[in-house]
């Protein structure tokens, strides 16, 4: 199949930034749509054009790298995928396809199709974490946890820090991927300890970081290729309360 | 035979139960207020990167830490789906650190040191601690204890997983733990940075050269101590299970400076992988080995037989590994099981559109699961469909993710159609050479996780590799770097314009401007996928003596070729992607070469390296002991040419025996 690509190109975070056009032609349905871009570059490559850059790794759905916009949509029109995991086969012949960077004031565009995230490793370092050093630990079976605590948390640390959810939502706030942290330690006996710290450090630093505030829209539920759920930011926001009460308490 | 003096391997004193206690606690330490002022650069965030810079910024090191990718978290151990051992025991199945240390020298086909496998198997179990204490959600069982499924090459329950995320849950405990030190301010982390050269003073690793692949700019970093966490080189195949990104340059490099390359014709073809779809295929994705618990492979009796699998009768299903391991089955190890699908296909008996794949088929697991369940759900005489439709439901909680991601590439939906599964290039057993304290022919260097060649021998088992990472990182290289670094607390930062830094530098430049100035006729990407078809016709899952030499010609034209007339497009002070698969396949070209030059000299068939002219009457791996128990380390001298040194293995707490699966 046939597949028009309108793909934002900025040379770098100074420049401006524009759509430009390109007809792909043999798209295969078995191609993933990184592939499609690969099939792209080759060619712009060999008629010696620049090649458009893109962020991607594992291209099997679990490292968070890639981070298309394709059709308004962060990661594309499916549900629970991330971009690399997108085949043509969900396209038509003759689709117009506009692909473009995540768009965030905490997410600047480095290149063509590639932003810097690093926001994210900055509000983990904020408490995103259970503090035990190397060592301390007591055997395994001595900590029980129910299975459905655990599964819930599981759930919750599934979240591969992609920034789709901040792509999706239109005041681009990182409450999804920051309260999905929270969860999983909160649902945890191993995170209780620092229970009420690691809420408030995280938030003070994802508004350091310049996320906006939720107003409840659910875009970032919907777009999350973990379908990391809302009720993670419920659970973030009386985690956040009762954190507040403590300390006025105190 | 005996150990060229070249390779010490400091293996410890003492019967093998006793070797690494005594040794812990015997290594020389260095006191807090000297580790305070010891820089140690970590290269690599994935778990051996991770658990390495957490655990010795927690000691009180200053520790700097880099990786390719935007952030430390997306390091390819995240891709990791099935489990990770441990010797916990906890299924009361007979397991212990013998048993676990057994398998693993077994499983490596008898090319492992006894005394760092030991090891292995003893922290093997503090791992599991040190995770759950970090809040890694393992699956559990309802009365809330750990569960554990079975792996391959083994007949105990051992492996702790998380669904089929368990690389992921493991790296983000690893990645908290790092960052956690990032927010103290004990370790500085570079993302969006690239290796390019080990800086060498005085014979010791003083630190490296990196891109900062943001701004194209070379920097100089020190370190009194350098370690290489970088991953496997599987991508030499061009298509393999790896990150696009995974490579080689940071153990090249190093090698090129002086450390010595093991084992690189050891490398692990995972059994079930999706098949090639196309021409445009860029990587291979891997289903869970875990899949073959509960999955049975077969293809059909009849060659070239196009009906689809659920009209083939099950008298007219051949069963392969149950038919010709009969003990181990479907659960044979990774290197037998995917000879055996090549052997059938190869055959004519492979199944799918290109006829290179084999059938892998849940429909007896889903029959036996719903019985099951209807049992203890107390429903008596359930009807056939409701049978089935509870046995889908126990095999999606289990593997659910893992039919999603076939469903998701291949467009089939495994719960109705067997799976279509090929072998693929998976993971590298050989690497940089070590000594038992991790540290390469360089000293100050290290190399731990998949980046070293220590503890696998010629066949990794499943859930090994997350085990091995993490025990480097968590629990050997704390204590074994003290020997080192005890002697290092009066050595004074040392500062970036000294002359070493100077030429690394000048000859990263060089090459990074040598690529951009070819501007040839062809891609880098035309180059890594000739590369990767020759390494796959001639060094993958089957080897000849011709079929070697050939490839050893042919790669050293197309390394010749590549250097006339690749095509890499922008600058050096830009993101630009190009130019850093260029260099990453410049290298790979060169690694290549050394694999079946490696290949070639070992006369003999053994885990994952298997010599056609080496094999028993019914095919299987036909080691020759007497001649090749040894570990082949390189010493790179020039291009193309190589002096080998041996390390000989002795077993003094196994017998040495032909591996039986049967
Ligand atoms: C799909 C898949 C599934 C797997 N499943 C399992 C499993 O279930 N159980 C199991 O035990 N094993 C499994 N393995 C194997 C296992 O995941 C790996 O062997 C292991 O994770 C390697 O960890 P590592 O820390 O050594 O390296 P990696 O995780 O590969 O990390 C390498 C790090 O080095 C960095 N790096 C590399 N080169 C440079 C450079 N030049 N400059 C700067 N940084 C650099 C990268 O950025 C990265 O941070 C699997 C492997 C694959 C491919
Ligand atoms: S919450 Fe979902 S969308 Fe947001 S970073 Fe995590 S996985 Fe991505
Ligand atoms: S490339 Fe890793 S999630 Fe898409």
């Amino acid at each position: 199949m046939t597949i028009n690509l309108k793909v934002w190109r900025q040379k770098n975070n100074a420049d401006k930034g524009r759509l430009e056009t390109y007809v792909v032609k043999d798209v295969s349905p078995d191609m993933s749509f990184l592939e499609m871009f690969d099939v792209l570059n080759e060619r712009l490559i060999t008629e010696g054009k620049e090649p458009i850059a893109f962020d991607h790794d594992c291209r099997e759905g679990i490292c968070g790298m890639c981070s298309m916009f394709i059709n308004g949509r962060p990661h594309g029109p499916k549900q629970g995928i991330t971009t690399c995991q997108l085949h043509m086969r969900s396209f038509n012949d003759g689709d117009t396809v506009v692909v473009e960077p995540w768009r965030a004031a905490a997410f600047p565009v480095i290149k063509d199709l590639v932003v810097n995230r690093s926001a994210f490793d900055r509000v983990i370092s904020a408490g995103g974490f259970v503090s035990v050093n190397t060592g301390n630990a007591k055997d395994a079976n001595n900590i029980l946890i129910p299975k459905p605590d655990a599964d819930d948390a599981f759930n919750a640390a599934a979240c591969i820090g992609c920034g789709a959810c901040v792509a999706a939502c239109k005041n681009s706030s990182a409450m999804l991927f920051v309260s999905a942290k929270v969860s999983q330690f909160a649902l945890l006996p191993q995170g209780q300890v620092e229970r009420a710290e690691r809420v408030e450090k995280m938030v003070a630093q994802m508004d350091e970081e310049g996320f906006g505030n939720c107003t409840n829209t659910g875009a970032c539920e919907a777009e999350c290729p973990k379908s990391i759920s809302l009720e993670n930011i419920a659970r973030m926001n009386r985690e956040y309360l009762s954190a507040k009460l403590l300390a006025n308490k105190k | 035979m005996s150990t060229s003096p070249k390779l010490k391997s400091k293996i410890p004193d003492g019967t093998l139960e006793n070797k690494w206690t005594k040794y812990r606690s015997t290594v020389p330490l260095v006191n807090p207020a000297n580790k305070r002022s010891i820089e140690i650069i970590v290269v690599g965030s994935g778990l051996a990167g991770s658990s390495a810079a957490a655990t010795l910024a927690e000691l009180g090191y200053k520790v700097k830490v880099f990786c390719f990718q935007d952030s430390p978290r997306r390091a390819h151990s995240i891709a990791a789906q099935g489990g990770i051992n441990a010797a916990k025991n906890y299924q009361n199945d007979g397991d212990s650190v013998y048993r676990l240390f057994y398998d693993t020298i077994k499983g490596g086909d008898y090319r492992a040191r006894e005394a760092n496998v030991h090891r292995l198997a003893e922290v093997s179990g503090n791992i599991i601690d040190q995770c759950v204490a970090q809040g890694v959600p393992f699956a559990r069982e309802y009365g809330g204890t750990l569960s554990n499924r079975s792996f391959g090459g083994t007949q105990v329950q051992r492996t702790f997983y998380a669904a089929g995320q368990t690389g992921q849950q493991l790296l983000l405990g690893a990645y908290t733990a790092l960052q956690r030190q990032v927010g103290m301010g004990a370790v500085s982390m570079y993302a969006r940075h690239e290796m390019l050269d080990v800086v060498v003073i005085d014979g010791k690793a003083r630190g490296i050269i990196a891109r900062d692949l943001t701004t194209g700019k070379l920097e100089r970093h020190f370190g009194h101590a350098v370690l290489l966490c970088t991953g496997g080189y599987g991508n030499v195949f061009f298509l393999s299970t790896n990150a696009m990104g995974s490579n080689v340059t940071a153990a090249w490099k190093a090698h090129r400076k002086g450390a010595f390359f093991a084992n690189p014709c050891f490398t692990q073809i995972h059994t079930t992988c999706i098949p090639v779809s196309g021409d445009h295929q860029s990587k291979l994705t891997l289903m869970s080995e875990s899949l073959r618990n509960d999955g049975r492979i077969w293809v059909p009796k009849k060659q070239n037989d196009t009906r689809p699998a659920t009209q083939i009768p099950e008298e007219e299903r051949d069963y392969y590994l149950e038919r010709r391991y009969p003990a181990f089955g479907n659960l044979v190890p990774r290197d037998v099981a995917s000879r055996a699908a090549k052997e059938r296909c190869d055959a004519g008996y492979g199944v799918g559109t290109s006829k290179m794949a084999v059938y892998l088929d849940y429909a007896s697991a889903i029959e036996r699961y719903g019985k099951i369940e209807a049992n203890k759900q107390g429903i008596h005489h359930p009807s056939q469909d409701e049978i089935i439709k509870l046995g889908k439901s126990v095999v999606k909680e289990k593997y659910g993710n893992l039919f999603d991601m076939y469903k998701q590439i291949t467009g089939e939906d495994p719960y109705e159609v067997p799976m279509r599964i090929y072998p693929a290039v998976h993971y590298t057993m050989g690497g940089l050479w070590v000594d038992y304290n991790l540290m390469t022919t360089i000293p100050g260097l290290y190399a731990l996780g998949e980046a070293n060649f220590s503890d696998h021998g010629a066949n990794r088992l499943g859930a090994s590799a997350l085990m091995q990472g993490l025990a480097d990182g968590y629990f050997v290289i704390p204590y074994t770097i003290g020997e080192f670094l005890s002697g290092e607390i009066r050595t004074k930062a040392i500062p970036t314009d000294h002359p070493a830094f100077d030429d690394a530098e000048k000859s990263a430049d060089e090459r990074v401007q040598k690529l951009l100035s070819i501007k040839g006729t062809k891609s880098v990407d035309y180059f890594h996928k000739r590369l990767g078809k020759i390494m796959w016709d001639e060094c993958g899952m089957a080897r000849n003596e011709n079929g070697l030499k050939k490839a050893i010609a042919e790669i050293q034209q197309l390394r010749a070729e590549f250097w006339k007339d690749v095509r890499v497009p922008g600058s050096s002070n830009e993101l630009n992607p190009e130019l850093e698969k260029a260099g990453r396949v410049a290298d790979f070209l060169e690694l290549g070469e050394l694999m079946c030059v490696d290949a070639l000299g070992r006369n003999e068939s053994c885990g994952g390296h298997f010599r056609e002219e080496h094999q028993t009457e019914d095919g299987e791996a036909l080691r020759h002991d007497d001649q090749y128990a040894f570990v082949a380390a390189w010493e790179y001298q020039a291009d193309s040419k190589w002096e080998l040194h041996k390390e000989d293995l002795a077993y003094e707490n196994i017998k040495i025996a032909q591996r039986n699966y049967k």
